[in-house]
C-alpha cells in the first residue's frame, strides 16, 4: 500500500481495541494536543496542514472552523457526519469498523480546538452494526480517561454521542442531519443562516466528514507542516479511495494525493487494472454524483497532460471535460458496462432518495428517471435525449441543497460524453439489449 | 437602511429585507412570483424556486456575483445589492424550468377545479410557463381523502408548498398534519386519517396556492367569478371577524379571509366567519371587494366610481 497515515496500525490484530491501539502510539496525540498546545495552536495546526473535507466538497477544513461563531455565548457543538450513503463509497464504513479510536481521538482534539463539550456521530442508519462498535469504543475511552470529564488529567471535557439515522441519504447533507438529529423530518434548511452560526438547537455547529475527523489525530502528531508536504499543491496529505467496479482488486486504499489516475487503476499496489482482462470504459472519481468520464479523459486530461487522483487535477476542464475527487468513491466500468443502464440506475437512486422539499429535485429527479427507464428499455426517441439534457440543466443549481446538483451531474455528463449510445438504445429499440445480452427486467 | 437596486429600479429598505420583500416594495412586474413564501408565515419560503433571481453584485463591500440563482423569498438584500429578476434571461428561463416541473404531476383539472380563477398556479404557469409541456409521463395519483367535516384534500393537485403545516403549526396550539413520505410520492396528511379540528384549521384553505385544500361547504357550488366578492364584517368573539363573503344574489356561497394583493391573506378568520354564518343578516356588508383588474373574477363586474378600485401593481396605489 501507499503511504498509511489513516490507516496506519491497520494490520495490528485487536487494534479495535482500546489497549492495543493505545500500546501502538494511539491517543498519544490526544495527550499532546491537550497538555501541552491551546484551542488555537491546534486549529492553526490543521490550518497549516491544508487538509480538506474529505465528505466530497473538498471546502479547507480550517477554514470551516475559522468561521464559527465566536460571539455567540451558547454552546458549540461538533457534528461527526457518519451519514455515508453515497452508491459507491464506502471509505468511512471501512475507518470506523477498523480504527474506530482514530475517529474518537479526532473528535476529541477537534472539539478541543473548537471549544466544544458536546459531540454527536451521526450514522447511517444501514451502519447498525458499527453502531455497536463505535459505543464499545467510546465506552473503553470513558474508562480510560480519554472521554468524559477532565480528560488526560486535564480541564478539558466532553462527551460523545453515537446518533444512528433512519436511513435516508439525504440526512449526510449537513443542515439536513441537523434536522434529523433534533428529531425532525430531514429535510435541508434555507441557507443562511449558516450551521456555523445556528447549527444543531440554534447553536454554533460544526460538521465535518468521519475521514476529516480522523485525520485530525495524525496532523497533530506529525505537525501540520510535515502533513501539508505529502500530496500536490492545495491536495494535501492521503486520501481513503474505496474503489469497486470492474477492477481486479476492489476495496479502501488510502493514497497519497496527486498520485496518477493510471497507477492507481492499473498499479498491482492498488485496483490492479480491469477485471477479465477486458479494456477500460469510463470511471466516476468521486462518488456516484460526481460526473463520468470517459477512459481518455481519465487518464489524461483535455490538455493531454496525466491526470492525477487530487482534488484540482480531477476538477481540471470542469464539467466539459472533467470531473470531482467528491468523496471518493472510485467507480470502475469496463467495456461491457451499459452507460445508459448505469445512469438510469443512479437517476433511480436520487430519485428515491429526493426528500422532496424543492420541486426541481422533487419533480425533476422522477421525471429523469421515467425517461432514462424507457431509453434503457427500447422506448425511448431521439427528443429524449434533449429533453433530458434540458431537465438536468433546470435542476442544477436551482435547488436547495446539492442533492439537485448530484442528480443532474451523471445524467448531463453521461449525455456529454456518451450521446451515441444513447442514440443507439433509441435506434436499436429492445433489440439493443439482446446483442450485449443485459437483463432488462426492473 | 439599505439600498439596492432589482432590475435598475433602486429601491431603499430596512436591514434585514428579504430581496422579494425589497421588490414587493417597488411592485408591479418586478416582483418575483412566489408559491410557497408568506410573509405571514415564520420559516416559509425557499421550496418551491419560483422566485430565483440572480443576484449580479452581492453588496457594495464584497461586488462579486453570487454563484447560482438564489432565492429572493429567503435572500436578505445588502447594501449596494444589484438584483436581476425579468431582465436576465437566466432567470426567465429557469423559471420556465420551475413552472414545467411545478405542472409535471400536476392533473390540469382546472375545469373541475374550486380554485381554478383564483389559483396561484394558474397564474404561474399563465405568466411565466410555457404553452405546452415536454412530459408524457404518467402522472402521480392520490386518492382524494376527506381531513375533517370541512376540509378536502386533494392531494394530485398539491405542489408541497408547506404552508397549510405551517398555519396550522403557527396559528393553532397543536399541529396534527404534516408531510409524509419524501420525493415525489411525499404527501399532506394526517398520518392516521386523524380530523383536522380546531378553530383556525379552515385558514388552510385560504393559504393552499392551488386547489388542493377545498372548503367542502363550497364544493361545486359556483365558479368563483360568478360571484360577487364584498368586504364584511361581524361580530366575532375569536377573530378579527373581517372577511370577504361570495355572494350570488342574496345568498352567501362562501366566506373567506381577506387577500392582499399579493395573494395573501392580511387577517385570519376563524371557522365560525368561515363556515357557519351564511346568512347575509349574519354580516354588516361594508362595500365590494377590489380585485386586480387581471383576474378572471373581475370579468363582468362595472366598476362604479365611488368602488375602491382596482390597485395599480406598478404605482402600489389605488386608481
Amino acid at each position: 500500500m501507499g503511504r498509511a497515515i489513516l490507516l496506519n496500525g491497520i494490520e495490528i490484530p485487536g487494534i479495535r481495541n482500546f489497549t492495543t491501539y493505545r500500546s501502538h502510539g494511539g491517543y498519544s496525540a490526544v495527550e499532546k494536543a491537550l497538555r501541552e498546545m491551546t484551542p488555537a495552536q491546534v486549529a492553526a495546526e490543521v490550518t497549516r496542514s491544508g487538509l480538506r473535507g474529505r465528505g466530497g466538497a473538498g471546502f479547507p477544513t480550517g477554514l470551516k472552523w475559522s468561521f464559527l461563531d465566536k460571539k455567540s455565548d451558547k454552546p458549540r457543538y461538533l457534528i461527526c457526519n457518519a451519514d455515508e450513503s453515497e452508491p459507491g463509497t464506502f471509505k468511512d464504513r471501512f475507518l470506523m469498523e477498523h480504527l474506530p479510536h482514530r475517529l474518537i481521538e479526532g473528535l476529541i482534539i477537534a472539539s478541543y480546538a473548537l471549544g466544544v463539550k458536546t459531540c454527536y456521530i451521526y450514522i447511517r442508519g444501514e451502519f447498525k452494526y458499527l453502531v455497536g462498535i463505535l459505543e464499545k469504543a467510546i465506552g473503553e475511552a470513558h474508562r480510560y480517561g480519554f472521554v468524559g470529564e477532565n480528560i488526560a488529567q486535564t480541564p478539558f471535557s466532553l462527551e460523545i454521542y453515537v446518533h444512528p439515522g433512519a436511513g435516508a441519504y439525504i440526512c449526510g447533507e449537513e443542515t439536513a442531519l441537523l434536522e434529523s438529529l433534533e428529531g425532525k423530518r430531514g429535510n435541508p434548511r434555507i441557507k443562511p443562516p449558516f450551521p456555523a452560526f445556528k447549527g444543531l438547537y440554534g447553536c454554533p455547529t460544526v460538521v465535518n466528514n468521519v475521514e476529516t475527523i480522523a485525520t485530525v489525530g495524525p496532523i497533530i502528531t506529525m505537525g501540520g507542516e510535515a502533513y501539508a508536504a505529502i500530496g500536490k499543491g492545495k491536495s494535501t496529505g492521503t486520501k481513503l479511495i474505496s474503489a469497486c467496479g470492474n477492477i481486479k482488486k476492489p476495496g479502501v486504499y488510502e493514497i497519497e494525493l496527486g498520485l496518477p489516475v493510471e497507477e492507481f487503476i492499473f498499479g498491482e499496489e492498488y485496483c490492479g487494472g480491469i477485471a477479465g482482462n477486458k479494456s477500460l470504459k469510463a470511471v466516476i472519481p468521486g462518488g456516484s454524483s460526481v460526473p463520468i468520464l470517459p477512459a481518455d479523459l481519465i487518464l489524461n486530461t483535455a490538455s493531454g497532460t496525466p491526470r492525477l487522483m487530487s482534488y484540482e487535477s480531477l476538477a481540471e476542464g470542469e464539467f466539459t471535460s472533467g470531473s470531482m475527487l467528491g468523496s471518493g468513491g472510485f467507480i470502475v466500468l469496463n467495456e461491457e458496462a451499459c452507460i445508459v443502464r448505469n445512469t438510469w440506475n443512479l437517476t433511480r437512486f436520487y430519485h428515491h432518495e429526493s426528500c422532496g422539499q424543492c420541486s426541481p429535485c422533487r419533480e425533476g429527479t422522477g421525471w429523469m428517471e421515467k425517461i432514462l427507464y424507457r431509453l434503457e428499455h427500447g422506448e425511448g426517441k431521439m427528443s429524449d435525449i434533449d429533453l433530458l439534457e434540458r431537465i438536468s440543466k433546470n435542476i442544477e443549481g436551482n435547488t436547495i441543497c446539492p442533492l439537485g446538483d448530484a442528480a443532474a451531474w451523471p445524467v448531463a455528463s453521461a449525455i456529454r460524453h456518451f450521446r451515441d449510445e444513447f442514440e443507439a438504445h433509441v435506434r436499436e429499440g429492445k433489440t439493443f439489449h439482446a446483442t450485449v445480452g443485459k437483463e432488462t427486467t426492473n | 437602511m439599505i439600498r439596492l437596486t432589482i432590475d435598475n429600479i433602486a429601491v431603499t429598505v430596512e436591514e434585514g429585507t428579504t430581496i422579494l420583500q425589497a421588490a414587493r416594495k417597488i411592485g408591479g412586474k418586478v416582483v418575483p412570483p412566489a408559491m410557497c413564501y408568506y410573509s405571514k408565515l415564520k420559516g416559509s419560503g425557499g421550496k418551491c424556486r419560483t422566485c430565483l433571481v440572480k443576484v449580479v453584485q452581492s453588496s457594495a463591500k464584497d461586488p462579486r456575483p453570487m454563484p447560482k440563482l438564489v432565492a429572493s423569498c429567503s435572500t436578505p438584500a445588502q447594501d449596494g445589492m444589484v438584483v436581476q429578476n425579468i431582465t436576465s434571461p437566466e432567470v426567465v428561463e429557469a423559471r420556465k424550468g420551475i413552472v414545467e416541473f411545478l405542472l409535471l404531476n400536476h392533473p390540469l383539472d382546472c375545469p373541475v377545479c374550486d380554485q381554478a380563477g383564483e389559483c396561484d398556479l394558474q397564474d404561474l404557469s399563465y405568466g411565466h410557463g410555457t404553452e405546452i409541456t415536454a412530459t408524457e409521463e404518467y402522472r402521480r395519483e392520490f386518492p382524494v381523502t376527506d381531513i375533517g367535516d370541512l376540509i378536502q384534500l386533494h392531494m394530485n393537485r398539491c405542489i408541497l408548498c408547506y404552508r397549510c403545516v405551517y398555519t396550522a403549526e403557527q396559528l393553532t396550539d397543536q399541529r396534527v398534519h404534516g408531510v409524509l413520505y419524501r420525493g415525489d410520492t411525499a404527501e399532506i396528511g394526517t398520518f392516521i386519517a386523524q380530523n383536522i379540528d380546531n378553530d383556525f384549521s379552515g385558514n388552510m384553505i385560504d393559504v393552499c396556492p392551488v386547489g388542493a385544500l377545498t372548503d367542502k361547504t363550497f364544493r361545486f357550488k359556483s365558479r368563483v367569478w360568478f360571484l360577487r366578492p364584498m368586504d364584511a364584517y361581524r361580530d366575532c368573539r375569536v377573530c378579527k371577524g373581517k372577511a370577504v363573503i361570495w355572494m350570488a344574489g342574496d345568498e352567501i356561497y362562501r366566506v373567506t379571509a381577506r387577500k392582499d394583493r399579493f395573494g395573501e391573506v392580511e387577517d385570519f378568520i376563524c371557522n365560525e366567519c368561515r363556515f357557519d354564518h351564511k346568512h347575509p343578516e349574519d354580516w354588516v356588508v361594508e362595500g365590494p371587494r377590489s380585485i386586480k383588474r387581471e383576474s378572471v373574477i373581475s370579468a363582468n363586474h362595472y366598476l362604479q366610481k365611488e368602488d375602491p378600485g382596482v390597485i395599480d401593481p406598478i404605482k402600489g396605489t389605488i386608481t
